[in-house]
């Protein structure tokens, strides 16, 4: 043992001595993540564990647009390389994949990081680092602190204001009737109450039930919510636990009206829960929020087809879909208006710009001193088999709901940014 | 009081899946003296299997055969090509087997049917009765409780009154003086692990239909609260595992109700840490070894 | 005095060895430092002592947030707050260590794995419970790399430096108590609990004394882990964690202090070089495969290597063959001097 710790220590002097590679400094002029002919993204998503269940299929969905934007030239000339690294909803593993993309693969900026704990455990890492952090996929308020973390962007309108919209909504619809939540155990949860409560008032929430994501049963919640004679169920549940207050309901032979935060009301992942056969009974009349272009007729949603057809290997289509491209769409957006050689600045300059629109019903807000992207959604619901927006749509303000008209951003040049 | 009558009848259901579950813990505990850490991804396993011919015929019970037959195979299967191959008497390279084992047959279902929860539709309806206005036990409920109490009769029937039982669990107990009066003890031990993933996979069976889809991580809850009742009941007590199954069961169920859905696991750890500080080897252990 | 010079000369080397690495490897390497401090005491319990626990996340939690919110609170100079997160990281951890130690004294086996199996399963529960942040966990203080360093290092050094220091800190006496006496009460209630009461050891104080010796060093890599990434999410120390740091003590080979560093570095680099190899095949079969097939692959490998490799597993094997009174009672635990 002992000659060989000697020649170790030796070799360990040897290479103090040396400049090793991990030292600071020696910067260099060139862009991390942007060569003459490829911009490097980079995120993080469960690939594996219980949460893929719900969301592995969202970057496949962004994968596949940007293949279809790198096959009509790129931006600017430059294709995009998108690597996606599966962290398994566990914070540790983000951690670690996201020093790898940013240290090793050199990313040029991290876009749509999903998941709220798990995202939450790499802002500050990536705000020392200077890193755009782009589009997190999560309505966590976090996201929107320019003054503390300028180069992080939210992407989905945050949990609060999808329910102070599904509430306003819900008391212009039916005047007095008794408003209940259902939330999971976490931000997600919290948002969704804080958002009914802001509209009506705490004490006018009849009833407040909590799930957690590893007990896959709401018989006791639905049980007390239909003991209280909920008549607008206000939820704040992912799509599997949407579908199964909803059967556990119907089971006990009860159909409240169900008002549902988007990240838990794409119809086509519903009707995969709850079978062809029973889904448009159950779901008839489900009051939903949306900020994104999913018309089943829309222009948007026609130009997803296809790519997902052609790129995708036509996975099912759902609303992972459409959000998966809409980021894509968004970050291509971003880099085109970035310049002919876009920096991080100058595409951080040109998220706060203002001239960034997105593809949603109404356009992006981000600004200087906002990093929230939508602050307007549009109340859909499902009639006959089919969910849509019926025209309705509010704006969210520190607490007040102020209906806009919705304006939907055109799709121009086949949906690729110039 | 409809509430309490709501939330007992809603836990008993899940009671008897834990039981079950638990049971088959216990089964494979008596049979080889280890606590089989791949159980949950086992019985997955064999609840694909059951998906795939329910899902080709059409038929539930096929499926539900071909699951229970899946499970056999697959505990056979484990415990000739790998456990056997672990020296005895120590536990922990059989718990780093059954760690890979989870790994590789959760990823390689992922890989297989991809992540998604897939439906699986009960044979009966999952409407509840009312009585007195109050919801209590579909039809669906009762099926599981009908069968859980049968396949548990089953066993105790097999283990109590037949001579294979018999073989089973002096096997188990005693293998050397076993072996020297005939019984083939690694038989024994193989046909213990085929009887236990089978009856997990039953388990996991009965399960599935009420949450949310089959996964390939569908049953990762029910394995570690059935660990927490085995070991409450007594890991070599059939009948501790089906008494506390039933208690956590009414216990879950009673504490997402009146308290909420994340004090649950709290509520079970609680009981769990009291049950063993009372009686370190469960409630219904066997009389302690001599500790001097 | 032999072992503190060895620790001060390996703590000199690992810190020259930050040197040839870069940042993304320095920072693998303080993750691989704190899991090295867990499984070093883990090894120690399930090896000295045979008390199987699954909860050692849990005890590195305990010590990060004991860490995250003691360091956080003071207000001075950073070797202050380091110093007080890490006596608050000691004392959390030690505490819940004495707590389970005390149960765990009265328990064997499977029924000790049940119990803190129920505690890792229960940590999310009891952070969104208890004032403890919920699912994003506390935030801990961050530490800069000190000016008269700036230019020579970057900070995922100087956080590998500190890893390396604070798990020599961690490890140290652990090797030295288990060398001692303490050590050898331990094997005593091992080898057999009546006749090491008979000569006077206490066989619940001894098992339950291991359990604080094994958790301190558990809190103390929590609260590496808080340095590195500045974070404690009950989500990062969950059962696939918890059940990691047991392959970690295990395929190392158990109570051996050396096999808990190999284990460690394979913990933390195998399922990473897995990735890059599934990486280097081109992705034409499917986006399932995605992950998955690394936790295959890994998987497979760790079954291989209990199966095949005669390391870590046998000679916990021997000892526990050499503890029973049976015919192997040759002490293959003197290997150990």
């Amino acid at each position: 043992m002992r000659p060989r710790t000697i020649t170790s220590a030796a070799a360990a002097a040897a290479a103090l001595a040396l400049t090793a590679c991990s030292t600071p400094g020696g910067d260099d002029e060139s862009v991390p993540g942007v060569t003459d002919d490829t911009v490097t993204i980079g995120t993080h998503q469960p690939l594996t564990g219980p949460a893929a269940a719900g969301y592995s299929t969202i970057s496949a969905a962004t994968a596949a647009y940007f293949a279809y934007v790198n096959d009509n030239g790129g931006i600017h000339g430059r294709e995009i390389e998108y690597i996606v690294k599966d962290d398994a909803y566990d914070p540790a593993a983000t951690q670690t994949v996201v020093r790898e993309l940013v240290t090793e693969d050199g990313v040029f900026a991290v876009v749509n990081g999903l998941g709220t704990p798990t995202h939450s455990s790499v802002l500050d890492y990536l705000d020392q680092q200077g890193v755009p952090d782009l589009f997190v996929s999560s309505g966590s308020l976090t996201w929107n602190q320019p003054e503390v973390y300028e180069n992080t962007f939210a992407f989905n309108a945050d949990y609060v204001t999808e329910a102070a919209a599904l509430t306003q909504y819900a008391v212009e619809q039916s005047p007095g009737a008794k408003i209940c939540v259902l939330g999971q155990d976490d931000d997600y949860g919290q948002g969704i109450i804080e958002g009914v409560e802001a509209v009506i008032g705490s004490n006018a929430v009849t009833e407040v039930q909590t799930y957690t994501t590893s007990a896959e049963d709401l018989t006791a919640q639905i049980g007390a919510m239909m003991a209280a004679e909920c008549e607008i169920n206000v939820l704040g549940t992912i799509n599997g636990f949407t579908a199964m207050a909803v059967g556990t309901a119907a089971q006990m032979e009860w159909f409240p009206q169900w008002y549902v935060s988007s990240s838990g009301a794409d119809y086509p992942t519903l009707v995969g829960y709850l079978g062809e056969d029973l889904a448009p009974t159950l779901l008839q009349g489900m009051v939903s929020v949306n900020y994104l272009p999913f018309s089943p007729d829309g222009e948007w949603v026609a130009l997803f087809e296809r790519i997902n057809e052609e790129y995708n290997d036509g996975a099912p289509f759902t609303g992972n879909t459409v959000f998966g491209m809409s980021v894509g769409y968004l970050f291509a957006e971003a880099l085109a208006a970035a310049g002919e050689d876009p920096t991080r600045e100058s595409l951080v300059a040109a998220l706060e710009s203002g001239e960034i629109l997105g593809n949603g019903i109404l356009p992006l807000s981000y600004s200087a001193d906002d990093h929230a992207a939508y602050r307007g959604v549009g109340i859909t619901i499902v009639n006959e088999g089919v969910q849509d927006y019926v025209g309705t749509a509010y704006e969210v303000a520190s607490g007040s709901v102020t209906p806009v008209e919705p304006s939907p951003v055109p799709l121009e040049n086949e949906g690729i940014p110039q | 009081m409809d509430r309490f009558v709501f939330l007992i009848s809603a836990g008993l259901a899940r009671g008897a899946v834990l039981a079950l579950f638990a049971l088959s813990l216990v089964i494979v505990w008596r049979a080889a003296r280890v606590v089989n850490f791949a159980q949950a991804a086992m019985a997955v396993t064999a609840v694909y299997a059951a998906f795939a011919v329910t899902a080709a015929t059409g038929s539930y019970w096929a499926g539900l055969l071909t699951g229970l037959a899946a499970g056999a195979l697959l505990g056979a299967a484990v415990e000739r090509g790998l456990m056997r191959r672990l020296p005895a008497h120590a536990p922990l390279p059989g718990i780093i087997v059954a760690i890979g084992l989870v790994m590789m047959l959760q990823a390689g279902l992922a890989i297989a049917f991809g992540p998604e929860h897939r439906p699986m539709h009960p044979p009966f309806s999952e409407r509840p009765f009312l009585i007195g206005g109050v919801p209590v036990l579909s039809p669906y409920d009762l099926f599981t409780l009908i069968a859980a109490a049968a396949v548990m009769g089953a066993l105790a029937l097999l283990f109590g009154r037949t001579s294979l039982g018999l073989q089973l669990r002096a096997a188990a107990f005693a293998p050397e003086t076993s072996r020297l009066l005939g019984v083939r003890v690694p038989r024994m031990v193989t046909l213990g692990w085929a009887l236990a993933v089978a009856t997990a996979a039953l388990a996991a069976m009965l399960l599935v239909p009420t949450e949310l889809g089959l996964n390939p991580h569908a049953v990762d809850l029910l394995f570690v609260n059935a660990f927490a009742v085995a070991v409450i009941g007594g890991l070599d007590s059939p009948i501790g595992a089906l008494l506390a199954g039933v208690g956590v069961g009414l216990l879950v169920s009673l504490v997402t109700g009146y308290a909420s859905a994340s004090a649950a696991p709290l509520a079970v750890l609680a009981l769990l840490t009291l049950v063993l500080l009372v009686r370190p080897g469960g409630v219904f252990s066997a009389k302690e070894a001599r500790t001097a | 005095m032999k072992i503190p010079l060895r620790a001060l000369l390996l703590t000199v080397l690992g810190i020259g060895a930050t040197f040839g690495l870069d940042p993304f490897r320095n920072y693998q390497l303080a993750t691989v430092a704190a899991c090295f401090a867990a499984v070093a005491g883990l090894t120690v319990l399930v090896g000295l002592t045979g008390q199987l626990s699954l909860g050692h996340a849990v005890l590195m939690a305990a010590g990060g947030y004991g860490f995250a919110f003691a360091a956080s609170a003071v207000e001075g100079p950073w070797p202050l707050a380091l110093l007080v997160g890490l006596v608050a990281a000691v004392a959390v951890a030690g505490l819940l260590g004495l707590l389970l130690g005390m149960a765990a004294a009265r328990l064997r086996g499977p029924y000790l794995a049940g119990l803190t199996l129920a505690l890792v399963i229960a940590l999310p529960s009891a952070a969104s419970t208890l004032p403890l942040g919920a699912d994003q966990g506390a935030r801990a203080p961050f530490f800069a790399v000190p000016e008269a360093l700036a230019a020579l290092i970057a900070l995922e050094q100087w956080h590998a430096w500190l890893a390396i220091v604070i798990a020599a800190v961690a490890v140290t006496p652990l090797v030295m108590l288990r060398s001692g006496r303490a050590g050898l009460r331990m094997r005593a209630v091992l080898d057999d609990e009546t006749a090491a009461r008979l000569s006077g050891v206490d066989p619940g104080l001894v098992k339950a004394g291991a359990f604080v010796a094994s958790a301190v060093p558990a809190g103390l890599g929590g609260a590496i882990l808080a340095i590195a990434t500045q974070q404690v999410t009950p989500g990062g120390y969950g059962l696939a964690f918890s059940l990691l740091l047991v392959v970690a003590a295990v395929v190392g080979g158990l109570g051996s202090i050396g096999g808990a560093a190999i284990g460690s570095v394979l913990i933390v680099f195998l399922p990473w070089i897995v990735d890059e190899l599934v990486a280097a095949v081109p992705s034409d079969l499917g986006q399932r495969l995605d992950g998955n097939l690394a936790v295959l692959l890994f998987g497979a490998g760790l079954i291989a290597m209990t199966l095949a490799w005669p390391g870590g597993a046998a000679r916990l094997l021997d000892r526990l063959r050499a503890a029973r009174p049976s015919r192997l009672a040759t002490p293959t635990t003197t290997t150990e001097r």
